[in-house]
């Protein structure tokens, strides 16, 4: 038995949930939009990670092979609800001439944009999380705290141990380094 | 006021915690300081683009509950 497993393959179990969740959870809920089955889905993400840990090849970061597992437990998820509800039924009430019309109206139909704003939304999410990925691990998380959470400044002093001006300096580094990480793609 | 200054007012300024006189303040001394006109600008932006992203993060006990799952596997 041992009391934690330091690093196999250069993977560091340990540590995954304190490196990984936030960008895993943000990646599951575009995807299942369901707060309570995007935590299950990533708690079982990183329980089936452990298992096959001894398959980890190091040719992918951690990372990305979790994020590989994630994917077949996200399709595993939609499998599930399919296989309850039966097969779908979709009704498209236009002949093959009108295939314009059809176009037309989903042009016209406001979800696309949303489905759009999403994908932009979202491609800003990773490059977030890859400019998080380069600040100092404390920084990055009073950063989060401070700036995703909203969590106010007394408390995230008393939780650091840190007086309101260590944290401001702390945001201040912070926020350069992400506006200078940012720069060239989102400014 | 000094740049530094300047800077620290902008940072609490993106958090909504700086008073009238410190907005004041902030806004004079940028009036003159292309530096810190900058700064502000970037920091701002900086805030949209969090805004935007519309970013989301796991509460603290949500991680722990995983994480303990995932010790009492590791110690299986």
């Amino acid at each position: 038995m041992k009391n934690s497993l330091p690093s196999i393959n250069d993977l560091n179990p340990n540590l995954w949930v304190d490196k990984h969740s936030d960008y895993l959870f943000n990646y599951t809920i575009v995807r299942v939009n369901d707060t309570e089955v995007a935590k299950d889905l990533i708690s079982e993400t990183f329980l089936a990670g452990l298992k096959s840990i001894n398959s980890f090849k190091g040719k992918a970061s951690e990372r990305t092979w979790l994020i590989a597992i994630l994917k077949r437990k996200i399709i595993d998820h939609y499998r599930k609800i399919n296989s309850k509800k039966g097969k779908a039924e979709v009704r498209i009430n236009y002949s093959e001439d009108s295939e314009i019309d059809w176009l037309e109206e989903k042009v016209s139909d406001p979800y696309i944009k949303n489905a759009e704003d999403r994908i932009q939304n979202h491609e800003l999410g990773f490059a977030i999380f890859n400019c998080l990925d380069k600040l100092k691990e404390k920084q990055a998380r009073i950063f989060k705290m401070k700036t995703i959470d909203n969590i106010d400044t007394e408390s995230i002093c008393k939780e650091f141990n840190i007086s309101p001006s260590n944290l401001w300096v702390i945001i201040h580094r912070a926020r350069k380094d992400m506006a200078a990480c940012l720069k060239e793609n989102w400014f | 006021m000094k740049c530094e200054k300047a800077g620290h007012l902008s940072d609490k300024d993106q958090y909504k915690e700086v008073s009238f006189w410190e907005k004041i303040k902030l806004v004079s001394h940028i009036l003159f300081c292309k530096f810190c006109r900058e700064y502000v600008k970037n920091n701002k932006r900086l805030s949209e683009i969090f805004k935007e992203s519309d970013l989301k993060t796991m509460t603290r006990s949500d991680k722990l509950k995983i994480k303990k799952r995932l010790y009492e596997e590791i110690l299986k």
